[in-house]
């Protein structure tokens, strides 16, 4: 588990990217519900590092995030994409102690 | 095997029968070939007074036809040898055909009145007859309003008065007969017509003609009227009805009729089967007609021939509705009540200038036909139930009450320019193929000709049982107009209230942006500060725009285009220092490219404090209003276009909308910003200003409307202000200012009676709204560079501030830097971390 930042710096329903000791970087987000989510922060269908600067809310309840360049929706919980479910992100798994964000390896 | 049609002539008609033939021909069994005299492709001929506009005459073209099709332009076909089935063009060309259509349509007649062959003198029928008479009309010499005749006072001739207005000119319309348009219009309503179009600086003069025209010793020219009156004129035009133009028939041996015309029978068949004459040079049963609407369906009975079909001519409706000098006037079935027995029954409001007729049979029972003059909003109901029973009471068809809820038959016609029934448009929406009026065009084509049906159609939608939905997303079902209501009446500054109390869900990237930019126009303080900053796209919520690669591009303010040579240079120094692509922008902007999200405030700083402003590039907002240098610098210009366009640009700057709006002020009319292809558009005139709305670039290019002409600045701002308010109050989400005129209700003529003679009532309100944003303007740059918590959010990694984004580089071309794009990862293992973070 990698901390990451102190949960009072995410906006519900924001999210900000966060880079893992292995180079890789995740986009981790807190709901307007209180919960916290982190998934991959390439967004498959661009390529670019982008999915943390999406728009956050809900598809049929399901939560998600709106990739910010071609605007798929992927699901916050499993990181499948709504619009093709064949694709995804990666989910990685979060702890908050300590007021303080975690993020572990998928 | 392949077989060869000529097409003489490449007017409306002749356009629409190759248009028609390539559409229906799928296996490509015709090649065409066109001839045309004029040098341009065929152009909408019934628009061509909107051409005094803007002199723009790409705005009236028609769409070009594909490979299969040889146009060949400015060659006149001469002759016509039947027995080797060729034609031989002015230019000497010799060109076989399987078949033949001529489509060479007529020409003004000018009646033999002694002077009518000086300069100054023209008829009204092309393109180049309207830039000769403009040529005349600025050559002209004499001091103070110009003065012009129109001999013939149909709809033509109205037509010319109302372009010689536009170019300055006060016209005379002159016409033999007892009134105005006496073709389509009863003495009571030409009444009307004639009071109406007087008040518009026109003279009108009936029951008399023009003896001769000669010159004074300046030079000016004279009109003497058969009754004695004298007219001291700069400029006169013959528009006295057509002549069809057979002589190419009549050289080759083909019937005519005996006032001309070339005879053809059902199938538009000439005296030789293998030659089909359409449009205004066919002469059928003794009848030319004049109108394109018949012309278009003698076009697609011989699309229709050529290919093996029997449709015939279905006999034409010449109805019209048509609005002259922005008076509307329409006339439909038997309007002059030349039935035996036929009755009529007339409204005449002369306070409210509206004048209405219908003639019904001697029972009273069946419609036969009708005239409306000031107000034609009744047309698209009563024409189609010509020939019908009349439902109820004649006079509460046309009773100032609204009358009574008519239901159509499913045989009327609905579309007259497309012959499209009832039926077909029930039978397209119960099908599911068309949802709503955009599907109904597509599939149909009602609605696409004059527009004229397109009421009727929302109409038909209804009766069919189809909701219009107009729920914004699974979490609001209202519109965003509504919603703007609700948010403007309950005083609502959050999503979350909005969507707790009014909608459901949590929101989404539809319903969260549209929000932010309905608080945004509601001047909810900074667009980041508090939840707002939550709910932003992400364009918005870095103030600049998402790249493809990931990174961003910053577009300083540069009102109107101008801009100082020290601005200039810290410009080119950002872009120098932090590496960033530049490239200057059909917006008159500097845009600078690749900028990652740490950089932004950095890049910012530097800017502000050159004093800059946002551009506002990454929003649905006020992008920028682009100008010609003007009265400044052009020898051309005739009023000062840079300063109108950044005192516009300054008063709209961070204006939040519907969709991103564009605008622009040419100083003079060769239009060299090129006004009309924006959301709002200036030109310049010698008198004041001339407002266009509705145009965009983009992916369906439209050319602005003229909505006021001649109003001084003041006038200008007040009614621009009152446009934009009530877009943006109005408009669906991502709706261009375009589309939101074309699906009002009454169009663009709505538009004009809300903004300008405020017939809602609601233009102080709207004023008052803009005053507001004015007054609350502040730079949103600057108010993220002044506020530590919002400037915290610019941050590449929340756990390493400083190390840029590894999936970031760039390589070098033409001297700078572009992006490499990273492959997009092999999706087979989704979920393995190291295959999609590599």
């Amino acid at each position: 588990m990698t901390p990451v930042c102190e949960l009072s710096a995410l906006l519900p329903d924001r999210g900000v990217a966060a880079l893992l000791p292995d180079g890789s970087q995740v986009a981790v987000f807190l709901t307007s519900a209180g919960t916290v989510h982190a998934l991959g922060n390439i967004d498959p269908f661009s390529g670019a590092a982008v999915l943390s600067r999406g728009i956050v809310g809900d598809r049929g309840g399901v939560p998600v995030v709106v990739s910010p360049v071609y605007k798929q929706a992927f699901e916050l919980t499993s990181g499948t994409c709504l619009d093709d479910p064949s694709t995804g992100v990666p989910v990685h798994p979060v702890v908050v102690a300590d007021g303080v964000v975690q993020v572990g390896s998928p | 095997m392949t077989r060869t049609l000529v097409v003489v002539g490449h007017g409306m008609v002749g356009h629409r029968l190759v248009e028609a033939l390539r559409e229906k021909d799928a296996t490509d069994r015709w090649r065409v070939v066109v001839f045309a005299e004029e040098t341009r492709p065929a152009y909408d001929r019934v628009a061509l007074s909107s051409y005094v506009d803007a002199w723009d005459a790409s705005a009236l073209a028609l769409a070009p036809h594909d490979g299969a099709v040889e146009l060949v332009l400015g060659d006149r076909v001469v002759e016509l040898d039947r027995t080797a089935k060729v034609v031989r063009t002015a230019s000497g060309r010799a060109q076989p055909y399987d078949a033949l259509a001529l489509a060479t349509g007529s020409v003004p007649f000018v009646p033999p009145v002694p002077g009518r062959d000086l300069p100054g003198c023209h008829v009204y029928r092309t393109i180049d007859d309207l830039d000769a008479i403009r040529a005349t009309v600025e050559g002209a010499r004499s001091g103070g309003r110009r003065a012009g005749m129109v001999l013939g006072g149909g709809l033509l001739g109205l037509e010319a008065a109302n372009a010689l207005r536009g170019m300055g000119v006060s016209p005379h319309v002159v016409e033999l007969g007892p009134r105005l348009m006496p073709l389509q219009v009863d003495e009571g309503g030409a009444g009307l017509l004639k009071r109406l179009v007087e008040k518009l600086d026109l003279t009108v003069h009936t029951g008399t003609s023009a003896s001769s025209i000669g010159r004074d010793h300046r030079g000016r020219l004279v009109a003497a009227l058969s009754n004695g009156v004298e007219l001291d004129l700069d400029v006169v035009v013959f528009s006295a009805g057509i002549r069809p133009r057979d002589e190419l028939a009549r050289s080759a041996g083909l019937a005519v009729g005996d006032r001309g015309g070339i005879v053809v029978d059902g199938a538009c068949r000439t005296s030789d089967p293998d030659v089909y004459a359409v449009g205004e040079c066919a002469n059928l049963d003794g009848v030319v007609y004049g109108l394109v609407a018949p012309g278009y369906s003698m076009a697609e009975v011989v699309a229709d021939r050529l290919l093996g079909g029997s449709s015939a001519f279905p006999g034409a409706d010449l109805s019209t509705k048509l609005k002259l000098l922005g008076v509307d006037v329409a006339s439909f079935g038997d309007a002059h009540a030349k039935q035996e027995g036929a009755l009529e029954v007339v409204v005449n409001d002369a306070v409210a200038g509206t004048y209405a007729k219908v003639v019904v049979s001697d029972d009273a029972r069946t419609l036969l036909g009708g005239i409306l003059v000031g107000d034609a909003s009744k047309y698209p109901l009563l024409r189609p139930l010509v020939g019908r029973a009349v439902p109820g009471d004649p006079v509460a068809l046309i009773g100032p009450s609204g009358g009574v809820e008519l239901s159509l038959p499913h045989d009327a016609q609905v579309c007259s320019c497309h012959a499209v029934t009832k039926q077909r448009v029930v039978d397209a929406v119960a099908s599911g193929d068309a949802v709503d009026v955009p599907g109904i065009k597509a599939c149909t084509k009602a609605g696409t000709g004059c527009g004229s049906c397109v009421p009727m159609l929302k109409k038909l939608l209804a009766e069919c049982g189809v909701e219009q939905s107009k729920a914004l997303c699974e979490h609001f079902d209202q519109s965003r107009a509504e919603l703007f209501e609700i948010a403007r009446s309950t005083g609502a500054t959050t999503f979350t209230g909005l969507v707790s109390r009014f909608g459901r869900g949590r929101g989404c990237d539809i319903c969260k942006p549209t929000v932010a930019s309905i608080l945004a126009s509601l001047d909810n303080g900074h667009i980041l500060a508090g939840e707002q900053a939550a709910i932003q796209d992400t364009n918005d919520h870095f103030l600049a725009n998402i790249q493809r690669n990931g990174t961003y591009s910053v577009v300083p303010r540069i009102p109107g285009g101008e801009i100082t040579a020290e601005k200039l240079i810290v410009i080119g120094e950002v872009a120098r220092d932090f590496g960033l692509y530049t490239k200057i922008t059909g917006g008159q902007r500097i845009d600078l490219f690749g900028a990652t999200v740490d950089q932004l405030p950095r890049i910012w700083r530097r800017l502000v404090d050159a004093g800059f402003e946002s551009g506002h590039a990454y929003g649905k907002s006020l992008r920028t209003v682009k100008s010609c240098v003007g009265t400044t610098w052009c020898r051309f210009g005739v009023q000062d276009s840079v300063s109108l366009a950044i005192e516009l640009e300054l008063r709209y700057r961070g204006l939040r909308s519907p969709h991103k709006l564009k605008s622009a002020v040419s100083g003079c009319a060769r239009e060299c910003a090129e006004a009309r292809g924006k959301d709002f558009g200036v030109i310049a005139t010698e008198n004041g200003w001339n407002l266009y709305v509705g145009g965009n670039g983009g992916f369906t290019p439209r050319h602005a409307d003229l909505i006021a002409s001649d109003v001084d600045t003041a006038t200008l701002i007040r009614l621009i202000d009152r446009f934009l308010m009530f877009y943006i109050r109005t408009a669906d989400r991502l709706q261009r200012t375009s589309a939101w005129i074309e699906g009002l209700d009454g169009g663009l003529d709505h538009l004009r009676a809300v903004v300008v003679d405020d017939s809602l009532g609601i233009c102080a309100d709207l004023e008052a709204a803009m005053a507001r944003h004015v007054d609350n303007y502040a730079d949103e740059w600057r108010g993220v560079l002044d506020d530590p918590e919002k400037l915290a959010r610019f941050t590449s990694f929340v756990n390493a501030p400083g190390t840029p984004d590894p999936t970031i580089s760039f390589r070098e071309e033409r001297g700078q830097k572009v992006p490499v794009l990273l492959g997009v990862p092999a999706l087979s293992g989704a979920n393995d971390p190291a295959e999609v973070s590599r």
